[in-house]
C-alpha cells in the first residue's frame, strides 16, 4: 500500500537529523498556524499563491531563494565544523553517511534552489519592466514554472524528515548513484526533485526567450535593450538548450534505477562516463545561466550609480553572446583526468581559456564605466566593487584549471572547491545581492536600510576570503574534496580559519535578515514616491514603485539606449492626453494545484507507491487541461481609471 | 519487473546502516598515514615538478593582468566617488575605439600565451605517455575497491593492498581500473591523477626521484568509506625494491579468485597487506568480469 514507506524512514535513532526534522516540522506548522490564526489565507491565496503577475512571481522566486540560502548555509557551516575538528584520529560529530548527505544537499540546494530561483526571480521581475511591456509572454505558464521549482525545493526538504537525501555529491555520478551502490531513496529524492524543478526551469526559459524576442516596447530594438535583458536572453536561451539534456540524463538514470536498464551501470554494456559527459554538457552552460544575469545586474548597477552610460555597450553584447555560444564547447574540462588523450584535453583546455577573453572584456568595460563617472557608494555598488575584485581572482584560478596539466594536480581538490565558490559566491551571489538591494525599492516602494546592507556586504566579503583562501592552499597541499575526516593534522589550522570565515558569513546572513526586518518596520520613513530612487537609466524606473499590475499606463516610446535617462533629459514627464483601457490577466490556481500534484507524484515515485504516483500524474495532467480549456477572460482597467492613477502619480499636488 | 521489486525490498532493508563498521576501522586508519607533506607544492618527481612549474608560470602570466585590474578597480572607484569634486565627470562618454582594441587584445594575448602552455603541457604531460628513461619501466596494475587500493605487479607476480613500493629513478607505468565505483588515483607529490573507472583501463606514468614515503589518496568521491581510501607510496632504492620483492614472495597468501572476492567485499579496510603471488590474468578479469566475478550489490551489513 505504501511502497517502501514505513516508520523506519523517520530518523528517530539519529539525534542530529531528528532535531533538524523537528525544527523544520515545528517551524512549518507554526507558520501555517500563524497564517490561519491571523486570517491571512484569503489574502495570500488571492494576491500571491494564484498570482500570474510577473512581479509577484519574481518576488516569490527571490523569497524561495533566500529561504533556501539559509538551509544551504546551515549545511555549509555543519561541514566546516566537521572538518575543523575531524583531524588525525578524530572522526568529528558527523558520521560519513550523514556528512555525505550534507555535502550533496548543500550543492544541490545552493545551485538549483538558491542561485537558480534568485536569478530567475530577478529576471522575472525586471525584464518585462525594462522592456517596457506589461507582462511576460505566458503569465500562467510563469506561475506553473515557479510552483514546479518550489515543488522540487519542498521534496529536497522532505527528505530531511522522511527518508534520506543522496550521498553521491551534487551531480550524482554513476555508478555510485546506481541502485547497486545507492539502494536507498536518497538518489530518488535527488532525481525527482530535480526532474520536477527542471521542467519548471525549462518552461521559465521558454517564457523569457519568447518575451524578449516578441514583446518589447515600441522602438526598443535589440541594440536598445538594456544589457540585463541581453544577459537574460542569453541565459534563457542556454536554459532552453541545456535543461533538456539534464532531463534526459536523469531520465536515463531513473530508467536504470527503476526498470533495471543499463545506461550507466557497470554491467550490461552501461558506461558511467556517458553520464559524466552528458551531465556536464548541461552543467557547464548552467554556470553561465547563473553568471550571465549577474553580469547584467552589475552592468546596470555600475552604470546607474556612476551616472554614466555603460562603456562599450556593443562589446558587452558581443561578449555576452560569445560566452553563450562558447559555454557549450568546454564541458570536457570538468574531467580532463578521464584520460581522453592529449589532443582532446588540449582542445577543450584552449576552448575554456577562450571564454576568458569575452569575460575579461566585460571586466574592462565595467572598469571604464567607473572611469570619469560619479560613483555613489550605495549598497549595490559595494557588491559590484567587491565582485570585480573577487571575480578577477576567481576567474584567474578558473583559467589556471583550464590548463590540463595544472588540472591533473588540482582536479577535485579543495582548490577546485575554492575556485567555484569564488565565482558562484563572488559573481552569482554578489550579483543577486546587488540586484536585490537595487530593485527592492521598485518592488515594494521603499528602500532597504543602507547601514545594515553595508554590514551584510562586508561580512560576506571578509567571510568569503577567510573561508575560501585557506581552501586554495589546502588544495595545493593535496587535500581532496568530500573528505569526512583527514589524517594530516597540519591541515587543521587552515580548516579552523575556514570555519571562522563561515561564522563571519553567518553574520552577513543575519545582517541581511535584519536589514529586511528593520526596513519593513521603518518603511514609512523610507518610502520612495518618485519611482526612481537611484536616478537610474532604464525603463523600470519610469513607472511607480511598486508598479501597478499593468506596469505602464502607456507603453513607453523608446528612442535610444538608456531610454528613461533620455526621457529625463528631455524634461519632466507629463500625463498623456488619453488612455486606452488595458486588459490584465486574471489569477489562476493552475500553477499551485499542478505543482501540488507534482509533489504527490514525486513523493510517490520516490517511495514506490505506484497507485499514488498514477493518481498524482493523472491529477496534474487533468488540472493542466481543465485550466487550459477554461474560459478565464481578463480584468479590464478603463481609460478613466488609468488617467486618474497617472495624474495622482505624476502630479500629486494638483487637485483633480 | 520481479527483479526490481526484489531490489526495492532489498533497498528498504538496508537503507540505514549501523555505524559500527566505521568505528572498527578507526585505529588502522590512524596508523596508516600520519606523515605530513606539502603536496603539490613539494614535487618529488619529474611529472610533479613540471606541473608545479606550469602552475607557477600560468599564474604569473595571468597576474600581470589581474593585479592591475584589481588595483585599477579600487582606484577608479575611489577617485571617481561622487564626493570627489576634483574628479572629471563625463556622463555621455561611453565609447573609445582605442580602449576597445586594448580591452579585447589584452585578454586575447594572455590566452594565446596560456594556450601555448596548455597545448605543449597537455602533450608532454599526457598521463598515458611513457617517461623518457634508459631504465625499463616497472608495470603496476591498480584496482580501486570499496574502499581500498589493490596494487598488482604483473611482471613480478606479487600484489599489495594500500601500499605500493617502487624503485627510485625507475619510470612506473600504472594501468588502472575500478572494481566498483569511480575513483581517482592521486599521489600529489608525484604528479598527475587519473580516474579509475569500472570496465575501463586508464594509464598513468610517474617517477619518483628521491626515496621517501608519499601519501596517495582517492580524489573522486566513492561512498561512505572514501575518506579512508589512502595509501602510501614507498619509493626505495633499487636494492631495497629487490629486498622487498624477495620478502613479499616469501610470505603471505596467494591472490586467487577466492582471496580476491574476499578482498573486494564492501567495507573500509586500511590495513597494509601483501600477496606472495597473483593469478596471472586477475586484472584482465576485473576489467572485463565474467559473470561470477561481477560485483555483488553493495550490501551494508
Amino acid at each position: 500500500m505504501l511502497g517502501k514507506l514505513s516508520w523506519t524512514a523517520v530518523p528517530f535513532d539519529q539525534p542530529i537529523p531528528m532535531a533538524a526534522s523537528l525544527f523544520i516540522v515545528v517551524g512549518v506548522l507554526s507558520m501555517l498556524g500563524l497564517t490561519t490564526w491571523k486570517g491571512w489565507w484569503p489574502y495570500l491565496w488571492r494576491e500571491w499563491l494564484t498570482s500570474v503577475d510577473h512581479k509577484r512571481i519574481g518576488v516569490m522566486y527571490v523569497l524561495l531563494a533566500l529561504v533556501l540560502l539559509v538551509r544551504g548555509f546551515i549545511d555549509a557551516i555543519m561541514m566546516r565544523s566537521q572538518l575543523a575538528i575531524a583531524a588525525g584520529s578524530a572522526q568529528g560529530y558527523l558520521p560519513p553517511e550523514h556528512y555525505d548527505q550534507i555535502f550533496s544537499a548543500h550543492g544541490t540546494i545552493m545551485i538549483f534552489f538558491m542561485a537558480m530561483p534568485f536569478v530567475i526571480g530577478l529576471m522575472n521581475f525586471v525584464v518585462p519592466l525594462q522592456l517596457g511591456v506589461r507582462d511576460v509572454a505566458f503569465p500562467v505558464l510563469n506561475a506553473i514554472s515557479f510552483w514546479l521549482t518550489a515543488s522540487g525545493a519542498l521534496l529536497v526538504n522532505i527528505s530531511l524528515v522522511v527518508g534520506e537525501f543522496a550521498r553521491t555529491g551534487w551531480l550524482a555520478y554513476p555508478p555510485l548513484s546506481e541502485l547497486q551502490f545507492s539502494p536507498g531513496v536518497g538518489v530518488d529524492y535527488y532525481l525527482w526533485a530535480l526532474q520536477i524543478s527542471g521542467i519548471g526551469t525549462l518552461l521559465a526559459g521558454i517564457n523569457m526567450v519568447t518575451t524578449i524576442l516578441k514583446m518589447r516596447a515600441p522602438g526598443m530594438t535589440y541594440m536598445r535593450m538594456p544589457v540585463f535583458c541581453w544577459t537574460a536572453l542569453c541565459s534563457s536561451m542556454l536554459i532552453v538548450a541545456a535543461f533538456p539534456i539534464l532531463t534526459a540524463t536523469f531520465g536515463m538514470l531513473l530508467l536504470d534505477r527503476y526498470v533495471g536498464m543499463h545506461f550507466f551501470t557497470n554491467d550490461g554494456g552501461g558506461n558511467c562516463m556517458l553520464y559524466v559527459n552528458l551531465i556536464w554538457a548541461w552543467g557547464h552552460p548552467e554556470v553561465y545561466i547563473l553568471v550571465l544575469p549577474a553580469f547584467g545586474i552589475f552592468s546596470e548597477v555600475i552604470a546607474a550609480f556612476s551616472g554614466k552610460q555603460l562603456f562599450g555597450y556593443r562589446s558587452m553584447v558581443v561578449a555576452t553572446l560569445a560566452i553563450c555560444v562558447l559555454s557549450f564547447m568546454v564541458w570536457l574540462h570538468h574531467f580532463f583526468t578521464m584520460g581522453a588523450g592529449a589532443d582532446v584535453n588540449a582542445v577543450f583546455g584552449i576552448m575554456s581559456m577562450i571564454i576568458a577573453i569575452p569575460t575579461g572584456v566585460k571586466l574592462f568595460n565595467w572598469l571604464f564605466t567607473l572611469y570619469r563617472g560619479r560613483l555613489r557608494f550605495e549598497v549595490p555598488v559595494l557588491w559590484a566593487i567587491g565582485f570585480m575584485v573577487t571575480f578577477a581572482v576567481g576567474g584567474m584560478t578558473g583559467v589556471l584549471m583550464a590548463v590540463p596539466p595544472a588540472d591533473f594536480v588540482l582536479h577535485n581538490s579543495l582548490f577546485l572547491v575554492a575556485h567555484f565558490h569564488n565565482v558562484i559566491i563572488g559573481a552569482v551571489l554578489f550579483g543577486a545581492m546587488a540586484g536585490y538591494n537595487y530593485w527592492f525599492p521598485k518592488a515594494f516602494g521603499f528602500t532597504l536600510d543602507k547601514r545594515l546592507g553595508a554590514v551584510s556586504f562586508w561580512c560576506w566579503l571578509i567571510g568569503f576570503y577567510l573561508a575560501f583562501m585557506p581552501l586554495y592552499l589546502l588544495g595545493l597541499l593535496g587535500m581532496t574534496r568530500r573528505m569526512q575526516h583527514y589524517a594530516d593534522t597540519s591541515w587543521q589550522p587552515y580548516l579552523i580559519v575556514a570555519e571562522v570565515g563561515a561564522v563571519v558569513i553567518l553574520g552577513g546572513i543575519v545582517a541581511t535578515i535584519a536589514q529586511l526586518v528593520v526596513s519593513i518596520r521603518t518603511r514609512a520613513s523610507r518610502r520612495d514616491l518618485t519611482g526612481d530612487p537611484w536616478d537610474a537609466r532604464t525603463l523600470e524606473w519610469s513607472t511607480s514603485s511598486p508598479p501597478p499590475a499593468y506596469n505602464f499606463a502607456v507603453l513607453p516610446q523608446v528612442e535610444s539606449l538608456d531610454a528613461f535617462w533620455a526621457m529625463k533629459q528631455r524634461g519632466p514627464v507629463a500625463t498623456a492626453e488619453r488612455y486606452d483601457s488595458i486588459e490584465v490577466p486574471r489569477n489562476s490556481a493552475n500553477g499551485f494545484v499542478t505543482a501540488f500534484f507534482a509533489v504527490v507524484t514525486g513523493f510517490a515515485m520516490i517511495w514506490h507507491i505506484w497507485w499514488m504516483a498514477i493518481l498524482g500524474v493523472a491529477s496534474a495532467v487533468l488540472t493542466l487541461l481543465a485550466f487550459g480549456w477554461m474560459e478565464r477572460g481578463a480584468d479590464e482597467v478603463s481609460g478613466e481609471q488609468l488617467a486618474e492613477a497617472e495624474r495622482a502619480r505624476l502630479h500629486p499636488m494638483e487637485p483633480a | 519487473m520481479i527483479a526490481i521489486m526484489q531490489l526495492a525490498r532489498h533497498a528498504r532493508y538496508c537503507a540505514r546502516p549501523p555505524r559500527l563498521r566505521i568505528f572498527a576501522a578507526l585505529p588502522a586508519a590512524c596508523l596508516l598515514v600520519s606523515c605530513r607533506s606539502a603536496g603539490v607544492l613539494d614535487p618529488q618527481g619529474p611529472v610533479a615538478s613540471a606541473e608545479r612549474l606550469i602552475l607557477i608560470n600560468a599564474t604569473a602570466i595571468m597576474l600581470v593582468v589581474v593585479l592591475p585590474v584589481i588595483v585599477l578597480t579600487l582606484s577608479f572607484a575611489l577617485w571617481y566617488r561622487a564626493s570627489n569634486a576634483r574628479a572629471a565627470y563625463e556622463p555621455n562618454w561611453s565609447y573609445s575605439g582605442y580602449i576597445e582594441l586594448v580591452t579585447w587584445s589584452i585578454p586575447a594575448m594572455v590566452v594565446i600565451l596560456l594556450a601555448a602552455v596548455g597545448w605543449i603541457g597537455s602533450h608532454e604531460l599526457d598521463p598515458a605517455r611513457e617517461l623518457q628513461s634508459d631504465i625499463k619501466p616497472l608495470r603496476i596494475e591498480v584496482v580501486s575497491l570499496d574502499w581500498k587500493w589493490l596494487f598488482i605487479y604483473p611482471d613480478q607476480q606479487v600484489a599489495a593492498v594500500n601500499q605500493v613500493v617502487i624503485p627510485v629513478g625507475t619510470p612506473v607505468e600504472f594501468m588502472l581500473t575500478s572494481a566498483s565505483v569511480m575513483n581517482s588515483f592521486f599521489v600529489p607529490q608525484l604528479g598527475s591523477q587519473i580516474y579509475t573507472m569500472p570496465g575501463m583501463t586508464t594509464r598513468l606514468n610517474l617517477l619518483a626521484e628521491r626515496s621517501g614515503d608519499y601519501p596517495g589518496l582517492s580524489a573522486n568521491f566513492s561512498g561512505d568509506g572514501f575518506s579512508d581510501m589512502r595509501f602510501l607510496v614507498h619509493a626505495v632504492p633499487a636494492s631495497g625494491f629487490e629486498t622487498w620483492l624477495a620478502h613479499t614472495r616469501g610470505e603471505g597468501p596467494t591472490l586467487n579468485a577466492d582471496a580476491y572476492s574476499r578482498l573486494a567485499r564492501t567495507g573500509s579496510d586500511t590495513t597494509v597487506r601483501t600477496y606472495r603471488s597473483v593469478d596471472r590474468d586477475l586484472f584482465e578479469r576485473i576489467v572485463h568480469p565474467p559473470p561470477q566475478l561481477a560485483a555483488a550489490p553493495r550490501t551494508e551489513e
